[in-house]
């Protein structure tokens, strides 16, 4: 695990200080005297070699101090801080929303195969797959916000401020990220359930005397559910990059918001540090969703697999 | 002869095809007397396994019951609904499989799966369940079952993997177990162990067994009576010591011939020639004609209803008065050359 955000960790710094683009001028303008530029690369060590700049960086970040924006001076942590709880709100809706189409949608796929059921759902998995979220959300917003009045169109108020209205302002924009994600776990778990239902012990639970509901539910789900675990993790891992389409849609202020903006603007501290938590956020996912799979099937060692 | 514990009666059984419905099972017909133990004997593809399926209602997709009935305890299974049907698998009716190795529920404790086994069809509580799954681990020859039950199914060898499947079979004492080639997959050691097991949990609680297998070793260690299948029929049906004595059908014979003895020295075992034709292709005679040494024209266009009495019933025209070939030679003989 460490090896991996040690290498991430070179790699960010790296491609940052290959980028165009010479951040005290950034900092202080066109206009700015040869002299004032290079004594403020000075005071940032910009004239230090760049393995001892590296090593700053990571000094500094093992203290808790990802810098200062270069926009607004303000500390890098601070802002991030602030978004992190808005994408983490996003993503458990969504996550709750997708679980929730996808589970029976799924099941019934899987268990009603060749039948109305399981092409209804085919269809679900399909066109939630290939809808743009721009599309849907704006189409969500349209129809429920606009039409119908029964969400807020787009904001963010966070939880501890108005549970209520946050919560009603999340809706759409969790659906619009959970209808993908759904599509894609009910296209997983329809297949990896078929593949379940084929095999012996299924059959023996069968043979037992279970009815389908229990056999399914009992017998299958579980030893189905390893295939799905691993495209929810990676999903799970994507969604804390933020969902920059579908926050710019909603007006939610989250990470994606905040990466893009600072790409464009070359605040190089702020992507730094984004880039850094996401694959934080992607090493995290990865040693949980393992964990995971030695709880579901106890022939996955915990041993072997956190290695990774 | 008392009332028979299972009635197979006429039984048809097939798969849907793209086009067409292609019958699989013809016309098989078997009883199975309590207490008792009937081989179901041929080779792959006859349609054995299909048979003890059929009787469990548990068909693969697309596999349905055409015609015949399964009469058990006065009633046709085969009119039964899924749920009453729920109610005698693994209660009245049990079955184990060929394939230990994942017959068993890879993510589930066996403890779990055989205390599953009693909650399904007993009120008792989840504790007692649990205990009673601990005794009958010790009843199928487990050692040390309270350590036992906490294993999962990988931790096990597939000895011990089929008994935790006989284990979880006999959890209701069922009056019938059906066991599809329980030892097929197992190394022979372990198979006589199984056997043995098998046959002294029988005695034990009086069940009847319909095994399935291809191996006249386990019919012989096994059987009281043997019902031998050809390409989806019943060929011959007699006990155990008559059919390895007397056997008459030619493919019974071929089988019977074609099994290795200590006390006979061969330098190469007998084959029956050809293989069993597949089911859309079947010949309009005797099924066996296209392999049969003895096969005439008669055989060929006209197939053979069961002949012979309720001791040994056989499926050729060989012992018939219709048969020209003067086939009473052959079938008085101990086996014919192939």
């Amino acid at each position: 695990m460490i090896v991996i955000l040690f290498i991430v960790s070179v790699i960010i710094f790296s491609l940052v200080n290959v980028l165009p683009g010479d951040p005290a001028r950034l900092m202080l303008g066109q206009e700015a005297t040869p002299e004032a530029l290079a004594a403020l690369r000075k005071e940032m060590g910009l004239n230090d070699p760049l393995y001892i700049q590296y090593l700053h960086w990571v000094g500094n970040i093992l203290h808790g101090d990802f810098g200062y924006s270069l926009r607004d001076h303000s500390p890098v942590l601070k802002t991030l801080l602030q978004k992190i709880p808005v994408t983490l709100e996003l993503t458990f809706f969504s996550f709750v929303v997708a679980i929730l189409i996808a589970l029976p949608v799924g099941i019934l796929s899987a268990t009603r195969r060749g039948r109305l059921s399981d092409y209804l759902g085919t269809f679900f998995a399909l066109s939630g797959i290939s809808l743009p979220s721009f599309w849907l959300g704006i189409l969500l917003i349209y129809l429920f916000a606009v039409k119908l009045k029964w969400f807020p169109p787009s904001g963010y108020v966070p939880l501890s401020e108005n549970f209520g209205k946050s919560i009603a302002l999340m809706i759409l924009p969790a659906i619009t990220l959970g209808t993908h994600l759904a599509a894609e776990l009910t296209r997983m778990l329809r297949s990896s359930l078929l593949d379940v239902l084929q095999s012996d012990y299924i059959r023996t639970a069968y043979a037992k005397g279970l009815l389908e509901r229990a056999v399914v539910i009992g017998h299958a789900l579980k030893n189905a559910l390893v295939p799905v675990l691993t495209v929810g993790g990676l999903q799970l891992a994507a969604f804390f990059g933020g969902s920059v389409i579908t926050e710019t849609i909603f007006g939610i202020p989250g990470i994606g918001q905040l990466v893009v903006n600072a790409i464009l603007t070359r605040d190089f501290p702020v992507v730094q540090a984004c880039v850094l938590f996401m694959a934080f956020m992607v090493v995290v996912i990865n040693f949980l969703v393992d964990i995971a799979y030695s709880i579901i099937d106890p022939r996955i060692k915990l041993g072997e697999v956190s290695k990774g | 002869m008392s009332e028979p514990l299972l009635k197979v009666e006429h039984l048809d059984v097939g798969f849907k095809n793209r086009k067409s419905f292609v019958k699989i099972l013809d016309d098989v017909s078997f009883d199975i007397q309590p207490g008792e133990t009937v081989c179901i004997v041929g080779e792959s593809g006859c349609g054995k396994s299909l048979t003890s399926l059929a009787i469990m209602g548990l068909l693969p997709p697309g596999g349905r019951i055409a015609g015949g009935k399964i009469i058990y305890n006065h009633e046709d299974l085969t009119k039964k609904s899924a749920k009453e049907m729920s109610n005698i698998r693994g209660n009245e009716i049990s079955m184990i499989f060929q394939e230990p190795m994942t017959s068993l529920n890879p993510v589930h404790t066996i403890g779990k799966q055989v205390a599953e086994a009693i909650l399904i069809h007993q009120s008792v509580s989840k504790k007692e369940a649990w205990d009673r799954a601990i005794e009958l681990l010790r009843l199928v020859g487990i050692p040390s079952p309270e350590a036992r039950v906490k294993n999962y199914p990988h931790e096990m060898s597939g000895g011990m993997r089929q008994r935790v499947m006989i284990a979880m079979a006999l959890a209701c004492r069922p009056k019938l177990l059906i066991a599809d080639e329980p030892t097929t997959a197992l190394d022979v050691t372990i198979q006589a162990q199984i056997l043995e097991q098998m046959n002294e949990l029988k005695k034990r609680f009086g069940m009847a067994i319909l095994m399935i297998t291809h191996d006249l070793g386990v019919v012989s260690e096994m059987a009281d009576k043997v019902i031998v299948m050809y390409a989806g029929k019943v060929v011959e049906t007699t006990d155990t010591k008559r059919l390895f004595q007397n056997p008459r059908h030619p493919y019974t014979q071929g089988l019977i011939a074609s099994m290795p003895r200590l006390d006979k020295e061969v330098d190469e075992l007998p084959i029956i020639p050809g293989n069993v034709p597949a089911p859309e292709d079947m010949p309009t005679g005797c099924r066996f004609s296209t392999r049969c040494p003895f096969a005439t024209e008669l055989c060929r266009t006209k197939a053979p209803g069961l002949y012979g009495d309720e001791a040994h019933r056989v499926s050729c025209w060989m012992y018939t008065n219709e048969w020209a070939g003067g086939g009473q030679e052959h079938a008085t003989g101990e086996t014919i050359k192939l």
